[in-house]
């Protein structure tokens, strides 16, 4: 149908196939449908055959795995439950997803009533205890195997059906899909194309669990005697291993074990091929990566501490790396800088400057993994390096602060805005509930917040991004700090809610004394708020000025050339690389610091 | 709020309605032949016809619901086949030994879980890995086989609680713990692992979000965090499960409850099932569809309390 | 000079979200927009975010529901076109959006996201092939993108594979959706650059959405600048920046700051 070259779903493929876990438990589920398959010809005795003799009969060269309560061979029963077993599996995967797939994916991509009726649909289905449900159908429907387990698949298509469904909601709002629309594509081959490609591998992984849960009901329904006593089952040997577990209490291993290593050879099967799909994060946990850690730590550890400052904040070769693969990954190479109290300095750079990781390591806020190390933040007579948790938590909001880029996503959605300020400013002073709303309140106003007690009460949600930023402001300085570190702090808003915002900092700054360290991309707003200027790139501060020079004589050819790529008062229609000094700034690809 | 609590009522009386609908028509509609099932092959033709018409088996299908639904909305569920005895007075009498069962299982699960899932989250590590085992050995064993297992170690070998047996809570709460201790640890352990991992997924997941490193910035201690935040914003995620989870563990307490010998809904539905007694099957459903439908409203209620956004919808 | 032909010609639309509710008011995005889009021009959108002006991009585009109005494209009428009259319009119309992580299929190499309008045209895949190695030159990719994903390229070079698959059937209009805001100042001067020099090459029309007062200056011939689902101002590109009539382009205006320190506090003083 599609004469698109090689995608990388193959790749993908590929990449599973590798996996020691999925190869591993893919050889333990043929072995066990091998088994299966050949258990006529296997099995030493007939399984439902009563040998008088063998009766709890132990292990012996004639029953390798002895004989149960009727005298019937154990390990013949065993490779016969097998067929059963995964035939249940089978069939209930097989219907849950024959059900629940194409609903999904029509519910995703259409929406609206198909969309309505299936999830209502899905949610009575989840609603039903499984094992009750099935009994009902064995009172409707006798106890015979295939139509239980059709049940079942019916009362597990909700899980394909969601999972579908979700997948294809979060896919179709993809920019991708509308490309392709715009691209004259069909609905049909759009879902083909780009959706089923990526609702593949999540079904893959539900079914390898639907299966899984299958055996194990169907096992239940057979240990409680519901079934064709004729068709040996793994349920049913073990109801026999337990009403004989006074005399062979051994027998309840074998069918416990069969079951167990089924199930859990296909919960691995899943977890191993979702491990593919989500390999960011845990692979940065070599060994390597530990042993570089450790020693950069442990060398940081032995420096002397440095002696005080008067009213600056001073960072002296700064340097942050995270592990990798084979070692450590350095993404600020020895940053040095400095603000005095009431002074702006601005850190500009682009996407994987590390003016942002810079930033957070000034602050403490560098995730878990992340190594840093420097001669010295000081901050006047703190030694920020020196101090652990506790005692940097104290100083943190008192005396330097933080005001970050994206304004909704840093208010915990569950509280109200009231409560978030309250927690900070009783979190280091001890003040009454009451007072301290009452200074919260004081703090709105003071961010031109005009009806102050409505956005004490509202939830984040219920506020737009620009009020947000200036609560994240009030909060900021609700603790009367002398240093805001603000990283991006208007990017996320309009031209217009910038200007106030950015007046609202130029004005409290002055009120209050502040220092502030203020990263940005934004050449306006640092020509707009900044005292001093460091252009950072690569990891390193390749130029520091006063901010007047900088702009009118720039000394660096990055700084040069990201000056000249401003569009302000330029040619129109102009060529603005043949502008800016040529090479110096050829596009690299993703950096590792610009995904974080 | 109190719209919140509304469509949520409605919501579920009509998932009731629905429910009852589909079992009544199953088992009247598609059971062709439950007399001949009870009085067994030999019975003649007038035996036959003159049971039906006792039980009013004669009449169609969707009189008999009609008649049904009415005595129902009076408290009335018909009468067993096999014993006579009312649906409804059976009932009462055993739900009470599956609800506990299940009601301590699911507590004794989240307590659990919730506590391992968080420190798996935030200790990662060898604690990580050790969930990981657990969770599939929890998913891939079947309670029933490990509700075998501790009935013939800690009941019949070790002796340390009933194998058998119940007693009600009525009469002595250490005597109900003491027959209650083994059939709830085998519904728990896979609930638990099961509940474990939500957990640590979404504790994970909420301490990437920005709002933690903010509240981090601002001071606050790390516990409070935790506790105040992180949890907070992960509750959702580990309520769905709970509830999810609730539904499957009735149904694994109907299982566990025949091992131990609990007077519970178990014993009376498998016995129902295997003997025909299709008012007593019914009667089954529609008790635990009523316990799933409570249990779901009241998750749904906190849910509304801890999460501001969902009430808004 | 004479008056170039009209392309896209836009009368009076209407888009609204979410009136299927009964009830419930729907809400308005684009409330009666009306733009022309000469051949081979530029017209600049610029605005906020919530003002519709991306709606109105999408609209044209068949993405977004139109309550009102008419899209005449070439003399056409494509306000609610067929889906066979708008596959059609795919080779004369085209779309780059802002964000070129989400626009670029993730699974999929950049020969298959390039050879899918192509091959969607009906072209075999040889035909296509020689074609998309012609659109690699095109916006200067090295030969060997071909075989590799979009997360191997940067920001920059994925925003120049979806303008490649925008120009791949030779379209007479782009629609570029904030298609520069994601990049870094100087990765987004160069890919103006190559948008300018595209349309001196082929002659194409953009309409060039933005929020960006100096980009869309720089780009276009003519602008609109749209607030709240409405056109407040339109006129020659230049004579909008310099010298605006309307409070709300005044207001635009004076919030954007000049990448110049003399000049902006000059202008802060003065405010």
């Amino acid at each position: 149908m599609s004469a698109s070259p090689s995608s990388s779903s193959g790749g993908l493929a590929k990449a599973i196939l590798r996996k020691p876990l999925v190869i591993g438990s893919g050889l333990v589920l043929i072995a066990i449908i091998v088994l299966a398959i050949l258990a006529p010809l296997l099995s030493p005795y007939d399984p439902n055959v009563s040998d008088l003799a063998s009766v709890l009969a132990p292990r012996s060269p004639e029953h390798l795995l002895g004989g149960d309560g009727s005298g019937r061979d154990v390990l013949s029963r065993l490779l016969w439950g097998a067929r059963l077993s995964l035939l249940a599996g089978l069939i209930a995967t097989v219907t849950a997803i024959v059900l629940g797939v194409p609903t999904g994916l029509v519910a995703g991509y259409r929406q609206g009533a198909v969309d309505a009726v299936g999830s209502w649909i899905s949610d009575v289905l989840m609603s039903i205890p499984g094992i009750v449900a099935l009994l009902v159908v064995v009172a409707a429907f006798g106890t015979s195997m295939p139509p239980t387990m059709i049940a079942l698949g019916v009362l597990m298509a909700p899980g394909f059906f969601r999972l579908t469904r979700a997948t294809v909601v979060s896919v179709r709002g993809e920019l991708y899909i509308d490309a392709a629309k715009v691209a004259g594509l069909s609905g049909f081959r759009i879902t083909f194309k780009h959706i089923l490609a990526v609702v593949i591998t999540p079904i893959l992984i539900q079914a390898s669990l639907t299966a899984g849960v299958a055996i194990i009901v169907q096992s239940g329904l057979g240990f409680l005697g519901i079934g064709d006593p004729l068709v040996p089952s793994w349920g049913s040997m073990v109801n026999d291993a337990y009403r004989n577990n006074s005399m062979a209490p051994q027998l309840v291993l074998w069918p416990g074990l069969a079951i167990g290593i089924t199930v859990a050879a296909l919960a691995l099967l899943g977890s191993g091929i979702s491990d593919v799909l989500n390999r960011t994060g845990s692979g940065a946990s070599s060994k390597a990566a530990k042993g570089a850690r450790k020693a950069v730590l442990v060398k940081d550890a032995q420096r002397p501490a440095s002696e005080a400052v008067e009213s600056r904040l001073v960072v002296e070769n700064l340097r942050v790396a995270y592990p990798v693969a084979d070692g450590l990954k350095e993404v600020v190479h020895g940053v040095s800088l400095e603000v005095k109290r009431g002074e702006c300095l601005g850190i500009v750079g682009e996407s994987g400057s590390g003016k942002s990781q810079s930033a957070f390591a000034v602050l403490g806020l560098l995730p878990s993994d992340a190594v840093r190390t420097a001669d010295r933040v000081q901050l006047e007579e703190v030694d920020l390096l020196k101090v652990g948790r506790r005692a940097f938590d104290k100083v943190r909001a008192t005396r330097i602060a933080y005001i970050p880029q994206d304004p909704m996503s840093n208010l915990d959605p569950a509280y109200t805005v009231g409560a978030q300020i309250v927690e900070t400013i009783r979190a280091h002073e001890k003040v009454s509930r009451a007072d301290a709303k009452a200074r919260a309140r004081d703090l709105l106003e003071q961010v031109g917040i005009n009806d102050p007690d409505r956005t004490l009460a509202a939830y984040p949600h219920e506020i737009s991004g620009g009020m947000a930023q200036r609560v994240l402001i009030a909060i900021a300085v609700s603790c009367n700090p002398e240093y805001i570190v603000a990283d991006e702090p208007t990017t996320a808003l309009d031209v217009t809610v910038q200007a106030e915002v950015l007046a609202l900092l130029r004005r409290l700054q002055e009120a209050r004394d502040l220092g502030v360290i203020l990263v940005t991309h934004n050449l306006g707003v640092v020509a707009d708020i900044c005292d001093r200027v460091a252009v950072m790139k690569d990891g390193e501060i390749i130029e520091t000025a006063d901010v007047f020079e900088l702009f009118a004589d720039p000394q660096h050819p990055y700084t040069k050339e990201l000056l000249g790529s401003t569009l302000s008062g330029s040619e129109p229609r102009s060529r603005v690389g043949d502008r800016a000094p040529a090479g110096s700034a050829s596009e690299t690809p993703a950096t590792e610091g610009e995904e974080r | 709020m109190l719209r919140y609590t509304l469509v949520k009522l409605v919501t579920a009386a009509i998932l009731v309605a629905v429910v009852s609908t589909l079992t009544f028509f199953m088992l009247y509609g598609a059971n062709s032949d439950p007399v001949t099932t009870m009085l067994g092959e030999t019975a003649t033709a007038e035996q036959i016809a003159a049971r039906e018409a006792e039980l009013g088996l004669d009449r169609p299908v969707g009189e008999q619901f009609a008649s049904w639904v009415t005595a129902a909305l009076h408290g009335d569920l018909g009468t067993s086949w096999s014993n006579r005895q009312p649906v409804a007075e059976t009932l009462a009498a055993r739900v009470p030994v599956t609800l506990g069962l299940a009601i301590l299982a699911i507590i004794v699960s989240a307590v659990i879980g919730i506590a391992l899932g968080v420190a798996a989250a935030r200790f990662r590590g060898w604690v990580d890995v050790l969930l990981q085992v657990v969770v599939i050995v929890g998913f891939a064993l079947p309670a029933f086989w490990f509700a075998t297992l501790l009935s013939t170690t800690f009941g019949l070998q070790l002796g340390w609680f009933p194998a058998l047996g119940y007693i009600k809570p009525s009469e002595s709460i250490g005597g109900w713990l003491s027959t209650v201790t083994l059939p709830v640890l085998a519904l728990a352990a896979g609930v638990a692992a099961a509940i474990a991992q939500q957990v640590r997924n979404s504790v994970i997941d909420v301490e990437r979000r920005d709002f933690v490193r903010a509240l981090t910035s601002r001071g606050i201690g790390s516990r409070r965090i935790l506790l105040a935040h992180t949890l907070r914003n992960a509750a959702p995620a580990a309520l769905t499960v709970i509830s999810v989870q609730f539904i499957g563990l009735l149904g694994g307490a109907i299982i566990v409850e025949n091992i131990f010998a609990l007077p519970g809904l178990g014993a009376l539905a498998i016995d129902a099932t295997t003997l025909g007694d299709v008012p007593v099957v019914m009667g089954v459903m529609l008790v635990t569809v009523l316990i799933v439908v409570v249990v779901n409203l009241a998750l749904d209620l906190i849910q509304g309390v801890i999460n501001p956004k969902a009430r808004v919808r | 000079m004479t008056r170039p032909e009209i392309l896209l010609q836009v009368t009076d639309l209407r888009v609204e979200f979410g009136s299927r509710r009964w009830g419930k008011k729907p809400f308005v995005a684009v409330d009666g927009m009306s733009i022309e889009v000469p051949q081979g021009r530029t017209l600049g959108v610029v605005g906020e975010s919530g003002s519709g002006k991306s709606t109105l991009g999408r609209a044209i585009l068949g993405l977004a529901p139109i309550a009102g109005g008419t899209i005449t494209f070439d003399g056409r009428d494509i306000t609610r076109p067929m889906p066979r009259q708008r596959r059609a319009l795919s080779s004369e119309l085209q779309v780059v959006f802002q964000d070129p992580y989400s626009s670029l299929n993730p699974a999929l190499t950049i020969e298959s996201i390039l050879a899918e309008p192509l091959v969607a045209g009906g072209m075999s895949m040889s035909d296509a092939r020689t074609r998309i190695a012609g659109l690699l030159d095109l916006v200067a990719l090295p030969k060997d993108s071909l075989s590799r994903l979009p997360r191997e390229f940067s920001g920059g070079q994925r925003q120049r594979i979806a303008i490649a698959r925008a120009m791949a059937r030779d379209p007479r209009l782009v629609v570029c959706d904030e298609a520069t805001s994601a990049l870094d100042l100087s990765t987004q001067a160069r890919v103006i650059d190559l948008l300018l020099d595209i349309q001196e090459q082929t002659g194409v029309s953009y309409l060039f959405i933005t929020h960006d007062l100096d980009v869309v200056r720089h780009m276009s011939d003519e602008i609109v600048v749209v607030n709240r689902g409405r056109i407040v101002e339109r006129g020659a590109a230049e004579r909008v920046v310099t010298d605006p009539q309307e409070e709300y382009t005044k207001r635009l205006l004076a919030a954007s700051p000049i990448p110049d320190p003399v000049a902006q506090r000059a202008r802060r003083a003065a405010a």
